[in-house]
């Protein structure tokens, strides 16, 4: 039986001050004017509260972009819901971060690209890591619990040790250090930026080092592997359509963010049917859930309960077939894929750093 | 020895929200990243973590409210939260200020 959602993702905007190369947002981006209006997304969001949402994770592109940001979180709030945000820091200032915690925001999640202000603020394109540890102490000024989000790459990863001393220096409470993952411009700029073997022992070994040197105090330490270079598929979701559900800018909604890109799916749009018919009735949303779609080796698996087979994106994006065995895994007659991406796109010996496609909202 | 669970009075961290939710009827609790659902002991005891009262006092409502509460239980389900990071333990009796925001990493 299908279960109601707990999460939202509600990506209010593409707009972004930032161009990073490694965003999960899809190549187009919707501009300003084919976003969802205040009432639209209150209605939204009332619907997702209705459905079993308890919480909510106000995203984008810089969720700050949205002047009704206020509104929006106010209206959260009032539901019961659990307020998330997810910022890029830039525009958050004291003022604003103390208006978005009256106004009911519980937690923000602040990214940082790198510890070095220059190297940072290259992989933003923009000049921004300077603001960004303002808007870390505008966060505790507020009351905020604070967690730092950092999302790990060939040009930022062997500095994961001193990423950590800056992120626990800033306030942080958890530090969340995720490996790349490769959908949108992430996947675009793929040769860029999977790390070579070499750099995730480094990474592997200062995340260890601060474990013990924080056992029993200071920040809580998340660490989300590289699943290129795993033998067993991540439980991508904790399987579709089971836990949470995403609202993009325009309202379409998705079973997970990068649902998009599996194009033999029908998308759903909130301001077209109700968001409840969406997740319980959809083809979208049914098309993966529990474990009646897996072929082999997933459909006899004795893991198939724990990793659902991995993720439906990547399985699409590798083999053109959502229905496989997410590639990731050793058992996967398509293994040989992601071997041969390690292989071309980050040998051991290879320390070249090819240019990014930065993110941009014209380029398609 | 004597640790925060001797002397220490329980709250919840910053974060962290106690909520009834009524669509499947039951206590949560809302974390930075993922939702707990309570039985009702644990919503019981996590209700009365106000940063005050103590493990001890906390045990004393309890008994007054159902039979058969063993200290032992109480410690142990708040020592499981804190581990969570649903609560800390705090060793200061009374407290009601919050943790260090910055805990350097060479302190």
């Amino acid at each position: 039986m299908t279960e109601a959602p707990l999460g939202l993702l509600a990506e209010l905007t593409h707009r972004c001050p930032l161009h990073c190369p490694y965003c999960s947002n899809p190549l187009e981006l919707a501009g300003r004017s084919a976003e969802m209006t205040t009432d639209q997304w209150r209605d939204a969001l009332s619907q997702a509260h209705e459905l079993g949402v308890v919480q909510m994770h106000f995203s984008g592109g810089e969720p700050l972009a949205r002047r009704d940001l206020p509104e929006l979180v106010a209206h959260a709030r009032g539901l019961g819901a659990y307020v998330n945000l997810v910022t890029s820091g830039v525009g958050l200032t004291g003022d604003r971060a103390r208006a978005l915690a009256d106004c009911g925001v519980d937690h923000v999640q602040l990214s940082l690209q790198d510890a070095d202000p220059a190297r940072a603020d290259r992989i933003a394109g923009a000049r921004v890591h300077t603001a960004k540890r303002r808007a870390a102490q505008a966060v505790l000024a507020a009351g905020l619990p604070l967690t730092v989000n950092v999302v790990l790459h060939r040009a930022n990863i062997e500095h994961t040790g001193e990423i950590i001393e800056l992120a626990t220096a800033l306030g942080a409470d958890r530090i969340e250090l995720a490996n790349t993952q490769y959908y949108g411009w992430a996947l675009r700029n793929r040769g860029a930026l999977l790390p070579t073997p070499r750099q995730l022992a480094v990474a592997q070994q200062a995340v260890e080092q601060a474990r013990t040197r924080y056992t029993g105090r200071g920040p809580e330490l998340v660490y989300v592997v590289a699943d290129h270079y795993a033998d067993r598929p991540k439980p991508c979701m904790h399987g579709w359509g089971s836990r949470q559900l995403t609202v993009t800018p325009t309202g379409d909604v998705l079973p997970c963010p990068a649902a998009g890109v599996i194009t033999t799916l029908p998308v759903e749009n909130v301001l077209r049917r109700p968001l409840a018919r969406i997740w319980y009735d959809s083809r979208a949303f049914n098309a993966f859930r529990g474990t009646g779609w897996m072929a082999d080796p997933c459909r006899t698996c004795p893991q198939r309960h724990t990793d659902f087979g991995g993720c439906r994106c990547q399985a699409f994006q590798l083999t053109g077939d959502a229905t496989a065995t997410d590639p990731v895994c050793t058992l996967s007659p398509h293994r040989r894929l992601v071997d041969a991406l390690l292989t071309e796109d980050a040998a051991p010996d290879d320390t070249s750093q090819p240019a990014f496609v930065m993110r941009t909202q014209t380029a398609s | 020895m004597t640790g925060p669970l001797d002397t220490g009075s329980p709250r919840l961290r910053p974060g962290v929200r106690l909520t009834h939710d009524h669509v499947r009827d039951t206590d949560m609790v809302l974390l930075p990243e993922g939702v707990l659902v309570l039985n009702e002991t644990a919503a019981a005891v996590l209700g009365l973590c106000d940063g005050r009262r103590t493990v001890a006092q906390i045990t004393d409502v309890l008994r007054e409210r159902y039979d058969g509460v063993r200290a032992e239980d109480v410690t142990e389900l708040l020592a499981d939260l804190a581990e969570r990071r649903v609560v800390s333990l705090g060793d200061r009796q009374g407290a009601g200020l919050d943790d260090p925001a910055g805990v350097r990493p060479d302190d």
